[in-house]
């Protein structure tokens, strides 16, 4: 961390009050109803930007993300959340505007290295030019793409309405399937005009000539055959779903590394801003898909901020969502350390005893919410269903007997016994293995500064010795009351994001070791505060969410106009912005082992394509 | 075929009769069910993972579930080393081309089993600008398994149907299945990513839609057109 001497003023109208003296015409309260922060003249923003990074400390820039007002002042708007890191506290919000027919912004990228990914999102998807961005190209679609499809002018194949419920289906009931009113009977749209007969795609070879690889695949006639451009992805056994990466090298030596992503963008925030505040609860499970009950509360807590005094949530559900939560946590971990050792080289056995305890604890899932993976069990303003009594299960049989069992007595077993005890199984097994030490230990270093720079959050940024947790540095939920602490490791290695991780999951069982007693002696209460209605309206605003999820910060922005659905609703996904650093944590390293820092970020790709 | 033993029995053509006697060591049967009968037993899958179904078909070749019973846990990354390809997830259109290209490097005989709503329709994202509506429109699929994700027993369950399927296929020349017949079958066309997702398949038809110069109909669109013409 640095050493910089930070003015006194701390707090942030007082902050804003001085930046506006400071900046006396360029920055300007932003006085519309329900939201916050300041806008910025574009012409100073990063000027802007590089004041409140260097005199400041909101060294750490979060969340970037772009929103098209059609029809509302008709402009684009980029919006910023800069936090401090490690100190914490409320994020410092900032906007610029452009005009929606020749939309330029600068790039804050020299400033803050974590925007690079996030600019070329909302290039790709607002169509937003970034001035000075070193590398501005589609990131989620792919270059030849017509539109840019999160505008709100753009219509897909299967549009049928702004927003649901769709008049032609509700109430009437009719169903009908888009293919059959698409000429082409498949989910596209071409623009006019268009045919094959003269059209040529991007090549593969033009695709990686256009890459900041440094090598010239095409023209260069002295290409050395020991200097080789490898692709890895995106059907390769270990990059953890459909990601690809382009890797420069020299030798076995990585000389460059360029991540492609995009594969799963199956247009979540497209489809989020058709549907009803209720209706994406569930789709929140299908981002991050192995932490479905994380994603669900950073959500609901993300609406109940907007609804302000009109949903409480009880204390009941504040407890059930935290041993939820938990043991989420746990269960990621648990995957994400089995599939590393895979990563390496140990090819299932380690996943195989980390599975194994996975399990229980999607039983205990399966038996509250009905699903093991897709748990859809937040609401807005509680939970769905209190704990069953018993957790019965003719689906999973017990030596083809029907398992029943007391609920408590399932969770006293689980918390007290077996989570510690295969914590510490694999710590036993793994933690002082000689061949996971030599292929771990000072490969894939992030310094402290870079990943604050990086914006990397979750085990990825606590790996490297900054302790930062939301849980702690912006509490949310019964957090304050619990006892636990923040993990750190300080190198910054493969090694020390693995030992966090090892860490968290005993700090998850303290935790779930507090939450019990607190289970029992709210037996009965209540455990839905919000309004029992088919469909919600949230007051008109801008609110931005965020929760430490296993992986990171999981941010929800969203923005309402006083209706039934959403007008933005971006997700700030930690697997997409860890990855940012990746290039530079693979620089100088063998290529076996970007296949292990790949695992060590640890990313699921529901979450990074959306 | 309980405890991994060879019951011959399952293997006796029904036609001619053995006696009852040597019936544990003499079946009378056909090439195509002898072959089918190991085909079935030994599917290597291809390693390979899309989105949520992924996890849950992981689980299913963990020591839980244990795919292993059904002689499927050896999982091939390569697809020149697999029979079965496990679509397990939502398939967009950057990764329909990838999928088409796996599939065409599969050996035949080869097999398709659509894992969850998505690969089978397009699944909640259906309507989204970059998703396909189910991998069927591109290869063909053997089996459907419902679920979003389907559960591990889903899954074994859809494998079974999928073993099922494979011991009625026969090795006869002209027979239903393409491999079995004279010369190698046709490559699937791999979709070109253009504008949007093309389908080499459908060259005719955009030819035709050119014709009208106008941007192809979105749903809403179609429908009023509908409307329209009924009225009229």
């Amino acid at each position: 961390m640095t050493d910089q001497v930070l003015p006194q003023v701390t707090d942030l109208p007082s902050t804003i009050a001085a930046l506006k003296e400071r900046f006396p015409n360029a920055v300007k309260d932003d006085t519309r109803s329900g939201y916050e922060g300041v806008i910025v003249d574009t012409a100073c923003l990063q000027e802007f930007a590089r004041v409140i990074r260097d005199e400041y400390g909101f060294n750490y820039l979060s969340s970037l993300t772009a929103v098209d007002y059609l029809g509302h002042g008709d402009h684009l708007e980029v919006v910023y959340h800069a936090f401090r890191v490690p100190s914490g506290g409320k994020p410092l919000v900032f906007k610029a505007q452009t005009d929606r027919q020749d939309a330029v912004i600068p790039s804050l990228v020299s400033i803050y290295p974590g925007a690079d990914f996030q600019e070329r999102e909302a290039y790709d998807l607002y169509g937003i030019h970034f001035t000075g961005h070193p590398n501005l190209k589609r990131i989620l679609l792919w270059e030849g793409f017509e539109g840019h499809p999160m505008r709100k002018d753009y219509r897909e194949a299967y549009y049928e309405q702004e927003t649901k419920p769709f008049d032609s289906r509700w109430p009437g009931g009719h169903v009908f399937r888009g293919e059959e009113y698409n000429p082409f009977g498949h989910n596209v749209r071409y623009p006019a005009g268009f045919t094959l007969d003269d059209y040529k795609p991007v090549t593969e070879a033009e695709f990686q000539q256009g890459m900041a690889l440094g090598v010239d695949i095409m023209g260069d006639p002295a290409f050395r055959t020991d200097r080789l451009l490898v692709n890895l992805g995106p059907h390769h056994p270990s990059t953890h779903g459909v990601f690809r990466m382009m890797v420069a090298l020299t030798g076995e030596t990585v000389e460059s590394l360029e991540p492609v992503m995009g594969y799963l963008h199956r247009n979540h925030e497209k489809i989020g801003e058709r549907n009803t505040w209720y209706g994406n609860m569930p789709f929140t499970d299908r981002l991050d898909y192995i932490c479905s009950m994380c994603n669900n509360l950073a959500y609901a807590i993300t609406v109940e901020q907007m609804m302000g005094g009109q949903v409480s949530v009880p204390y009941r559900a504040e407890v059930i969502r935290v041993l939820m939560a938990e043991l989420t946590r746990i269960t990621n971990h648990l995957w994400s350390i089995g599939f590393l050792l895979n990563d390496l080289g140990a090819f299932f056995t380690p996943a195989l005893y980390a599975i194994q305890t996975r399990e229980y604890i999607l039983d205990f899932f399966e038996a509250t919410a009905g699903a093991r993976m897709m748990c859809n069990y937040m609401r807005i303003g509680g939970v769905y269903k209190d704990l069953t009594a018993r957790i019965r299960s003719e689906a999973a049989l017990i030596n083809d007997r029907v398992r029943d069992m007391d609920t408590m007595e399932y969770l006293d077993k689980l918390i007290n016994d077996r989570l510690p005890r295969s914590i510490d199984e694999l710590d036993e097994l793994l933690s002082e293995s000689e061949i996971i030490k030599s292929r771990c230990i000072g490969v894939g270093l992030l310094p402290a500064e870079m990943a604050i720079a990086y914006s990397a959050s979750g085990p990825l940024l606590r790996g490297s010795g900054v302790p930062y947790d939301i849980r702690r540095a912006n509490p949310y939920s019964i957090y304050p009351e619990l006892e636990f602490d923040v993990c750190t490791r300080p190198n910054g290695d493969i090694y020390d994001r693995y030992c966090v991780r090892l860490d968290e999951m005993r700090q998850s069982v303290r935790i779930l070791k507090q939450i019990l007693p607190r289970l029992k002696d709210t037996q009965g209460q209540p455990i839905f505060g919000g309004k029992t209605s088919y469909s919600i309206k949230v007051p008109a605003g801008e609110a931005y969410g965020f929760a430490e999820n296993p992986k990171g910060e999981l941010g929800f922005y969203l923005v309402s106009t006083g209706g039934g659905n959403p007008w933005r609703y971006h997700v700030r996904a930690p697997s997409f912005i860890n990855l940012t650093p990746l290039g530079e944590m693979c620089k100088g390293q063998k290529v076996a082992d970007v296949v292990a820092i790949l695992g060590s970020i640890d990313i699921v790709l529901g979450e990074t394509d959306r | 075929m309980s405890n991994g033993e060879i019951n011959l029995r399952d293997l006796q053509h029904p036609d001619i009769p053995v006696p009852e006697e040597m019936q544990s060591n003499i079946a009378v049967t056909s090439l195509s069910s002898l072959y089918n009968w190991a085909r079935s037993r030994s599917i290597w899958p291809l390693l390979f993972g899309l989105a949520c179904c992924a996890i849950e078909m992981i689980a299913t070749a963990a020591s839980r579930f244990d795919l292993a019973r059904f002689g499927m846990e050896v999982m091939r990354a390569s697809p020149r080393q697999a029979d079965l390809m496990i679509v397990s997830g939502t398939v967009t259109k950057k990764m329909v081309v990838p999928i088409v290209r796996l599939y065409n490097q599969m050996p035949e005989p080869k097999y398709v089993l659509a894992m969850g709503a998505c690969a089978s329709g397009g699944g909640p994202f259906k309507e989204g600008y970059n998703v396909v509506s189910g991998i069927d429109k591109y290869i063909p699929v053997d089996v459907y398994v419902p679920g979003c994700p389907p559960t591990p027993q889903a899954l074994l369950y859809g494998l079974i149907a999928l073993q099922k399927k494979i011991e009625k296929q026969s090795l006869g020349v002209g027979a239903s299945v393409p491999w079995y017949g004279s010369g190698p079958s046709e490559e699937v066309p791999v979709p070109i990513l253009g504008p949007d997702i093309i389908d080499p398949r459908h060259a005719e038809v955009l030819r035709k839609e050119a014709k009208k110069n106008r941007p192809t109909p979105t749903v809403a669109e179609a429908l009023a057109e509908l409307t329209k013409a009924e009225s009229a």
